[in-house]
């Protein structure tokens, strides 16, 4: 029997195939306009691999977790980050989600979610803060990084993503570097998502979504956390994982 | 007879709301008079025994807000912005045909709004000490219930006599005693009622003019409710999360919060609001020597945020929570409501650390553009009971 975890955020879809307690297969596609769409998609997808309904059991989460039909079972992304991240690091913390719209911390215990945060509606400290600033600078989230290690420390004073944009484009109006820019960018998320943390503090910290394979924003959370943050590759796919791991 | 008019924007109302207006206006032609109201501050024993009608404002809906906007600031509580809103568009029949309003100093945003609010409708503003514990606190609220009692008697032409006020008294003791056999409803497990039908039971009473029939619609839903729940209706899963809501007034998110928390695998067992249990249960004493001074004593003894210190909601929290069998604490905060906000840190304490069991807060308006954060954050919560 497959069991199957399909985490449809906001800018991306993940899934995660289980047998035997093995993660098995990945997938990464992007949302779309249309999450109904995206699921079809992964549905034919792995039926190609021979993984359909007949033998496996499928657990959606995510943002479009009620826009995938064949799904036994929906469970929210913070309840899935929180099994998947105890699947792969093995161990109790607090796990940090930066999503697409969403930044979350979970804490875990003996496994379990003793307590989360969310963020409210504001964007501030998301993905989606990376993703305005990268547009405007012209750059993908690596380059962004890349440059932010040379940059000299800046401070983008607004923490909301609608302000701070206005906020980058008078910096290069007036010739501010880019690689200044970009580290401001990427301290404002780091401020930001360890104000959240704060209300959930652990020794041991767990990095999972889009940004989990980035040493550099890793690097510079460690510092403003003062404790390590720990990732792995399948990191993204924690929420994706701790679906399949449901689905039984 | 006087002369009732409608709003000139009558035409355009759909019918429920067209409706409500007519009732109002018919009320108002029979020689009615009509007080609104907007808190459990209010000392509605005054009302009655002037023989005003005293009814809840509308400000529980986001329609109006865009509106109020254009005067108030944006960053305001959504309940202040849309009680406004409904009276500068007069949608809501109460504010339009109301003859007072009764304000109360329970924030300073509420306190600014009623001056504007008096360019459109008469406002009397009740003023609040600023806690319970302090030596003039009893006497002032005294002098206010004088002040609110003399004001009543020369604009309406009436006398309040102690007679009427301890008749009074005993009307609404009896309206509270129903109100919190409504409430109790929820301590069985599962509970009689989803919370969200409770909330709507609710709010239909105060859209009423008459206390008697307030309080007979009261008494017939819970004796209905009770018979159902004994022939073995059940509204609500035996698994159900039991969740008591806390915080500021929840009807105008009741749709957002409530609707989340029952569509999760919660229900709501206990509503720890202003309007809840803890003022419904303080009652007024009917014997008293000084009848006036009952009442006003029962009111101050109301525990608001406003208050400083308010330890006495955290510690009737505390009982609310072993009574209902309490599985989680959710607190809705509303928007730029600094008092219940900041008294949040000193909640999630009681609820964490004195009782041990989770507590999650929500800082939230009546509009929709969080709604998907909510209901990910209410589903979560209940997946971690």
């Amino acid at each position: 029997m497959y069991q199957v975890g399909i985490d449809i955020g906001s800018s991306a879809a993940k899934v995660a195939v289980m047998e035997n307690g093995e993660v098995m297969k990945t997938l990464l596609l992007n949302t779309g306009f249309s999450s109904k769409k995206t699921a079809e998609d992964i549905y034919e997808i792995l039926e190609k691999d021979g993984i359909n309904k007949e033998n496996a059991k499928y657990v959606a989460t995510g943002y479009g977790r009620i826009s995938v039909p064949y799904a036994d079972d929906v469970v929210t992304e913070i309840t899935c980050h929180g099994k998947g991240a105890y699947y792969l690091f093995h161990e109790d913390g607090t796990v940090i989600d930066i999503g697409g719209q969403d930044t979350k911390g979970i804490l875990l215990k003996k496994g379990r979610v003793m307590k989360f945060l969310m963020n409210d509606k504001c964007s501030a400290g998301t993905g989606k803060f990376i993703e305005v600033m990268t547009n405007r600078l012209g750059l993908t989230q690596n380059e962004l990084s890349e440059l932010a290690k040379k940059g000299s420390p800046i401070t983008i004073s607004s923490m909301c993503t609608v302000f701070a944009e206005s906020e980058v484009i008078s910096l290069i109006g007036k010739g501010t570097p880019r690689e200044d820019i970009a580290y401001g960018v990427i301290e404002s998320v780091v401020m930001k998502v360890v104000q959240l943390i704060a209300q959930v503090p652990s020794d041991k910290y767990f990095l999972t979504g889009g940004l989990c394979e980035d040493p550099y924003v890793i690097s510079r959370l460690e510092k403003a956390l003062k404790a390590p943050v720990a990732s792995v590759p399948l990191a993204r796919y924690a929420g994706a994982i701790g679906a399949a791991l449901m689905a039984e | 007879m006087e002369n009732v008019t409608l709003p000139k924007t009558f035409d355009e109302f759909v019918d429920a709301r067209k409706a409500g207006f007519l009732k109002a206006k018919e009320f108002k032609e029979n020689g009615g008079k009509i007080a609104g109201t907007l808190c459990s501050y209010t000392p509605s024993e005054l009302l009655d025994a002037a023989g005003i009608a005293s009814v809840g404002l509308c400000g529980m809906s986001n329609e109006v807000v865009p509106d109020a906007e254009k005067v108030l600031p944006k960053n305001l509580c959504p309940l202040i912005k849309s009680t406004y809103g409904f009276a500068m568009t007069e949608k809501c029949p109460y504010t339009y045909f109301a003859d007072i309003i009764i304000g109360e100093t329970t924030c300073d945003g509420k306190k600014k709004m009623y001056e504007l609010l008096n360019e459109i409708k008469e406002t009397h503003i009740l003023h609040l000490p600023q806690g319970q514990d302090h030596p003039y606190a009893k006497g002032m609220w005294l002098s206010e219930l004088e002040f609110l009692k003399k004001k009543l008697e020369e604009k309406f032409g009436v006398e309040i006599t102690d007679e009427k006020l301890r008749q009074a008294a005993h009307n609404r003791n009896r309206l509270r005693k129903a109100t919190l056999d409504m409430f109790e409803l929820q301590m069985t497990c599962p509970p009689a009622m989803k919370g969200t039908e409770l909330m709507h039971v609710r709010q239909m009473g105060t859209f009423t003019f008459d206390l008697e029939e307030q309080i007979r619609n009261l008494e017939a839903k819970v004796a209905q409710a009770k018979a159902a729940y004994e022939a073995g209706e059940c509204p609500v899963p035996k698994t159900a999360k039991r969740i008591l809501l806390t915080g500021c007034p929840s009807a105008g998110v009741i749709q957002k919060v409530g609707g989340a928390i029952e569509e999760n695998g919660g229900v709501i067992v206990c509503f720890d609001d202003c309007g809840g249990e803890r003022t419904c249960r303080l009652t007024i004493d009917e014997n008293a020597d000084n009848i006036l001074e009952a009442i006003a004593d029962r009111y101050l003894a109301i525990n608001c945020s406003v208050m400083t210190p308010n330890t006495e909601r955290l510690e009737n929290t505390k009982k609310m929570i072993e009574k209902y069998k309490v599985d989680g604490v959710v607190e809705v905060v509303l928007q730029a409501c600094h008092t219940f906000n900041v008294e949040a840190e000193l909640m999630k304490r009681a609820v964490e650390e004195e009782v041990g069991i989770p507590y999650m807060k929500l800082e939230t308006d009546y509009s929709t553009t969080d709604s998907g954060q909510i209901e990910t954050r209410i589903a979560a919560f209940i997946e971690m009971l």
